[in-house]
């Protein structure tokens, strides 16, 4: 993780640009009471009238800098909060996209969302409006000091002993806000993922009428929330108004003391009476430290909720010199493969050789880790032992962009972006695909006919996971977008679950077109497996049974059951029909 | 539909600023003692921090020009007295602030939660859920300083400001007028500066919720998009997204950061035309120095309120676009509502009827056209026919999810749109393709199906379905959390978890829209009886491609071409020879 400063360090120069312009601006700020007392003191006083235009057009003048540096630094300060709050984000986003999958399924959407969005947020306001405010609040401080040292050092001591109290009362306030500020950006992000999955199933929410039961979970996070804001607040009630005691005691003390001082002969009045119009100056910074120090603890908490994503460590690993492959034919093979997640077993000794070109079926019941064989030879996650090979060589070895290039994946879990058809046929290949690609694969698909008939054909926006398109529709799109990735190796997952049997069989009948691809064919349905070269029968995670369709009938086994289940019926209609 | 894309900017219906500014300080008015006590506070805190300057006066004046240090320390221990007092009032003025706005941000988001949870699926589907988080998380948070500052600020300042403007009138009109006279001046530049930066925030708001939906989408498909090496793409429209937020921001600060220094000009403005005035028509005599000083001093005293009460106004006129953006949905009607004074609907026994139904989801496709039907109680009902003819649209309709467009939908004998749709949907077991799970363990996301049920109940459900086996050989059985949507579950699993789900509420009427198209053969026979045992005698709608699940229905209706083209038993339909048997050829190809 790069470091909070040196997001800050890259804009050395425009936070140097923004400081000279509020130097400048205190610089006129000085200036201007002088220019007054001359008014007062030479036109009015001594009756120098022709002075007056050229003093009013002084304090005109001095106007017109002071807007001119005031609006310089403060635009200066808001644009370079948002280009760290930027480069920041831009940073965390790329960090993110390169953890591994196994984060993806621990972590709720809603809680990352917070953390790139709100984390960050609190962050940026910390860079901006507070940068400027610290520098503000220390130019003008150190100011004062000067000023008031050189009236009396005796009396400087007051403020100079008050300024630790006021610096340690901050930095506790600081530290006991961190951690609540820590909570309040945890339940952040849970009230994030609680309305984030309500948005995301409220197919099933209204399905069930559970309107009345999301709100009040909802209410009760939403009602933390509130309790852990309050706690803030409470925090910042303890030791603001004391900050704000600490410093309004100043000029009074200043009085006695100075007045004892003044009484011991050691200061003038005059002295005094400056003395005290500084010490009145040097309240508002104080004051403004508890702020400061309070908008500090919420960046300081945001920031370390970012660490923590920092720090994650990718569980799939590239090796330091991975292997290159000039070209990938296709071959996959399993060997002996074995595979657990969270202490279940899931995959039990695998073993297949799939030539280049060839197509393997496989098929088992629900959860006998069919789609597992596809996470691991996407290395979403590791092999726990034996060993995947592509064209021969060890999966691990390779490079992931490789690998995962190498496959076409239709995925069971239909998930289509919120953009146009088009575009999503190009995911992965948006410069490089041709329309006519697109429109072939879509063809391909069986997937031409419904979107020509559609109003905007292929620059249709579809929403967000596919809304407005039918199962049977997103799964074509889907199935269109791994064609037109023209990988060497073709992911089938349960693909045409959603999708008539006309349909079905069209897009069966296309696939035998597509050779030299290597298929791998997940189904249920004996028609979608029937052509491969070999298929195999998972059952609880191993191998059951293996051969080819005709093979696998005459075992009479567990594919046998299958295919009776589906045809049977069929078969026995036709039968006495025939007869 | 007009669907709203992450990267396209939202269109915004806003009733203008003032409304908007009035209906957010309606929220406050249920606090108006509240606040009058706070103000009543301030009164007096502001009213101790005037006594210091005159402790400080007295104590040079009196006490240490007559060498007076007893004096001296008696008024110190006066001063401390009175600065203790004032701290107590300020905890406490602080407090009450932050409770009320607190309270007001808790209320605005349970309002706006709630009314989205009465929004019907055309909201849902027309717009990325990133960007509904934004307004419900990113838009309410944004109101919070602008809630307290509008009591702390607004009012003092304005009192303030009042009465300066009072005092100087009555101590000098002409000087008074001449200190003034700069404020036509600001108001136009603050007015000129917040409707170009109001403008701009909007804009900066839009984009901000764009790359909240494209956060959001992007972390959901993370698995496609690495899947297809798209993350140099994903990166690519981020970058793109972020500099348009970025480069929102910087536009609208470049207005709303001029707010200061235009107030800081007329301020300057004012105090020269004061000098003026007193100097040049007044002449050095009839100014005395004494009226001129004071009258410094009260310019200070009047242009800094101004000036907070523009910072304030800069405040608003930055997250009033949030505020504008809540209550654009609180201002959307649900499509589907119940109608005043709706009965429930009673228990179910299982007759639907459409008469003359046609629908269409806007007014250029029409889905169904005139279709009329009825079910007996307890009939189970196939849809069948091509993806896209309407089978979907007609479960819909039943349970309300959309309204038809004519003719209309009843449920033993009551038009569904007089009865409650809680009554209703809550009789209806739905289930389709996509199946939600919700993070909560397995137990917790049975009992969605019906909220008081027991363990036992619950596990009965899940063995009825054939869910319970690979339930129990998870390590902690039915208590194992689930991941978010359930992943880590093979869809399969959350298929069959969402069946035991819909079992539990032990639906009259039974909706299964491709319920079983990602279980195996095997398993869906023994859902299938299952289903049978538990709800024999109840209507049940089958949407389904594979031919083996659908033959045991009552009746099957293929819908095609906006209404029903075949209806009949399977067998009935075999021997028609007509567009049912040709889908059973096209299986009986495959055998073959």
């Amino acid at each position: 993780m790069k470091k909070l400063s040196s997001y800050i360090l890259h804009y050395w120069y425009a936070y140097l640009f923004a400081i000279v312009c509020l130097l400048l601006q205190v610089g006129l700020d000085m200036l201007a009471p002088q220019v007054t007392r001359r008014i007062v003191d030479d036109v009015i006083g001594e009756g120098a009238v022709d002075l007056l235009m050229p003093l009013l057009l002084t304090i005109f003048l001095i106007g017109v800098g002071r807007c001119v540096f005031g609006y310089t630094k403060e635009f200066t300060f808001d644009y370079v909060g948002a280009k760290i709050g930027m480069n920041m984000r831009r940073n965390l986003f790329r960090h993110i996209q390169k953890l591994s999958i196994n984060y993806f399924d621990n972590t709720n959407t809603g809680e990352l969302m917070s953390r790139v969005k709100d984390d960050i947020d609190n962050i940026w306001s910390a860079v901006g409006f507070i940068g400027m405010l610290i520098l503000e609040v220390i130019f003008h401080t150190v100011i004062v000091i000067y000023c008031m040292l050189h009236i009396s050092v005796k009396l400087a001591v007051m403020p100079l002993v008050m300024m630790p109290f006021v610096a340690l009362l901050a930095i506790l306030m600081e530290k006991k806000l961190d951690k609540v500020y820590e909570e309040i950006s945890d339940e952040n992000a849970k009230l994030n993922t609680v309305a984030q999955e309500n948005l995301a199933g409220v197919r099933t929410v209204k399905a069930f009428a559970r309107e009345r039961h999301e709100i009040t979970k909802f209410l009760s996070h939403n009602k933390r929330y509130y309790e852990l804001n309050m706690r803030q607040s409470k925090v910042f009630i303890r030791y603001q108004p004391l900050v704000q005691f600490i410093t309004r005691l100043l000029p009074i003390f200043v009085i006695i003391y100075g007045g004892y001082l003044k009484i011991q002969g050691e200061i003038s009045l005059g002295e005094l009476a400056a003395f005290t119009e500084y010490a009145n100056n040097i309240i508002w910074p104080m004051e403004m430290l508890g702020w400061l120090s309070n908008s500090f603890a919420s960046a300081v908490a945001s920031n370390k909720k970012l660490k923590k994503i920092y720090n994650e460590k990718t569980m799939i690993t590239e090796k330091e010199d991975p292997v290159v492959l000039p070209e990938v034919s296709g071959r996959v093979t399993f060997d002996h493969v074995s595979f657990g997640l969270d202490g279940k077993e899931i995959l039990k000794d695998i073993s297949f050789d799939l030539p280049a070109g060839r197509t393997i079926g496989i098929m088992g019941a629900t959860g006998s880790g069919k789609s597992s064989i596809i996470t691991l030879l996407q290395r979403f996650y590791d092999v726990g032992e034996g060993e995947i090979r592509l064209d021969g060589v060890p999966i691990r070895d390779l490079t992931l962009r490789q690998l995962r290039k190498s496959i076409s994946p239709v995925m069971q879990d239909v998930f289509l972006f919120s953009d146009t058809i088009n575009s999503n046929v190009k995911l992965g290949k948006r410069a490089s695909t041709h329309n006519d690609l697109v429109r072939r694969a879509l063809e391909r698909a069986q997937a031409k006919d419904f979107i020509e008939n559609m109003e905007e054909q292929y620059e249709t926006q579809i929403g967000e996971r596919g809304v407005g398109l039918s199962g049977g529709q997103k799964q074509r799109i889907s199935m269109a977008r791994a064609f037109a990735k023209k990988s060497p190796i073709l992911v089938l997952d349960d693909s045409t679950s959603a999708l008539d049997m006309e349909t079905e069989h069209q897009i069966q009948e296309n696939l035998l077109g597509f050779e030299g691809t290597t298929k791998i064919v997940i189904a249920h349905r004996i028609s979608a497996v029937r052509h491969a070269d070999e298929i195999i029968v998972l059952q609880d995670g191993g191998i059951a049974e293996r051969g080819t369709h005709e093979e696998l009938l005459e075992i009479k086994g567990l594919y046998y059951d299958t295919y009776m289940a589906q045809y049977g019926e069929t078969l026995a209609q036709l039968n006495v029909q025939g007869a | 539909m007009a669907v709203n894309t992450v990267r396209e900017d939202e269109t915004l219906k806003t009733a203008g600023k003032t409304v908007t500014l009035l209906r957010l300080f309606r929220y406050l008015l249920s606090y108006r003692k509240m606040i009058a006590f706070v103000i009543f506070i301030m009164l007096l805190t502001v009213g101790i921090s005037l006594i210091n300057p005159l402790i400080i006066e007295r104590a040079i004046n009196v006490n240490i020009k007559n060498n007076d240090i007893e004096g001296l320390l008696k008024l110190g221990a006066a001063a401390l007295v009175m600065n203790v007092a004032m701290i107590l009032l300020i905890k406490l003025r602080m407090y009450l602030m932050a409770r009320m706005s607190n309270d007001v941000l808790v209320k605005i988001r349970n309002e706006l939660y709630e009314h989205i949870q009465t929004l019907s699926f055309s909201f849902f589907d027309s717009r990325p859920t990133g960007k509904i988080l934004a307004r419900i998380i990113g838009d309410v948070n944004s109101l919070k300083d602008v809630l307290s500052n509008s009591v702390t600020t607004l009012i003092p300042d304005f009192i303030t400001v009042c009465a300066v403007v009072l005092i100087m009138a009555v101590k000098n009109w002409k000087l008074a007028l001449a200190a003034m006279s700069s404020l036509p001046l600001m108001i136009i530049g603050v007015l000129i500066v917040q409707t170009k930066s109001h403008a701009r925030w909007q804009i900066h708001r839009k984009k901000s919720s764009n790359l909240n939906a494209f956060i959001h989408e992007d972390v959901s498909g993370m698995r496609v998009i690495q899947s297809f090496s798209a993350e140099d793409e994903t990166e690519e429209t981020f970058d793109e997204l972020l500099s348009e937020h970025c480069g929102s921001f910087v536009n609208a600060c470049r207005f709303a950061d001029a707010f200061g220094p235009v107030v800081d000009f007329c301020w300057g403005l004012g105090t020269l035309c004061m000098y003026y005035v007193g100097v040049k028509m007044l002449g050095t005599q009839a100014a005395p120095v004494g009226t001129l000083m004071a009258f410094g001093t009260y310019i200070s005293m009047f242009w800094n309120p101004i000036m907070n009460l523009s910072n304030f106004y800069n405040q608003l006129i930055t997250n009033i676009a949030g505020a504008e953006r809540i209550f654009e949905i609180l201002d959307t009607q649900p499509e589907i509502a119940d109608r005043d004074g709706v009965a429930e609907l009673p228990e179910v026994r299982g007759e639907v009827e459409f008469k003359n139904v046609s629908f269409a989801y806007d007014k250029d496709t029409q889905v169904l056209n005139n279709v009329s039907f009825q079910i007996r109680p307890g009939e189970t009902i196939a849809l069948v026919g091509p993806t896209g003819a309407g089978k979907t649209t007609i479960v819909n309709l039943i349970s309300r999810f959309y309204d038809v467009t004519g003719g209309a939908v009843y449920i033993d004998g009551h038009d569904i749109r007089e009865v409650s749709i809680e009554s209703l949907r809550q009789q209806m077991g739905i289930m389709t393709q996509e199946n939600f799970l919700f993070s909560g363990t397995i137990k917790d996301n049975i009992r969605y199906g019906r909220l008081d049920a027991t363990d036992e109940e619950i596990m009965e459900a899940a063995k009825m379905v054939n869910a319970h086996e690979f339930i129990m050989k998870m390590e902690k059985g039915y208590d194992t959390e689930l991941k978010e949507r359930g992943a880590g579950l093979s869809i399969g699993q959350r298929q069959l978890l969402a069946f035991a789900r819909t079992m539990l509420s032990m639906p009259k009427i039974l909706i299964l829209d491709e319920a079983t198209s990602s279980i195996d053969t095997h398993t869906e026979r023994l859902v299938q009886k299952g289903i049978d045992a538990l709800l024999a005698g109840r209507t049940s709608f089958v949407i389904a491609h594979r031919l083996s699940t659908i033959q045991k229905a009552d009746r099957i209706f293929v819908i095609d071409k906006g209404g029903i083209v075949e209806q009949g038993s399977a067998k009935e339909l075999i021997e028609k020879k007509g567009a049912y048997y040709e889908l059973y050829m096209a299986q009986f190809k495959e055998v073959a």
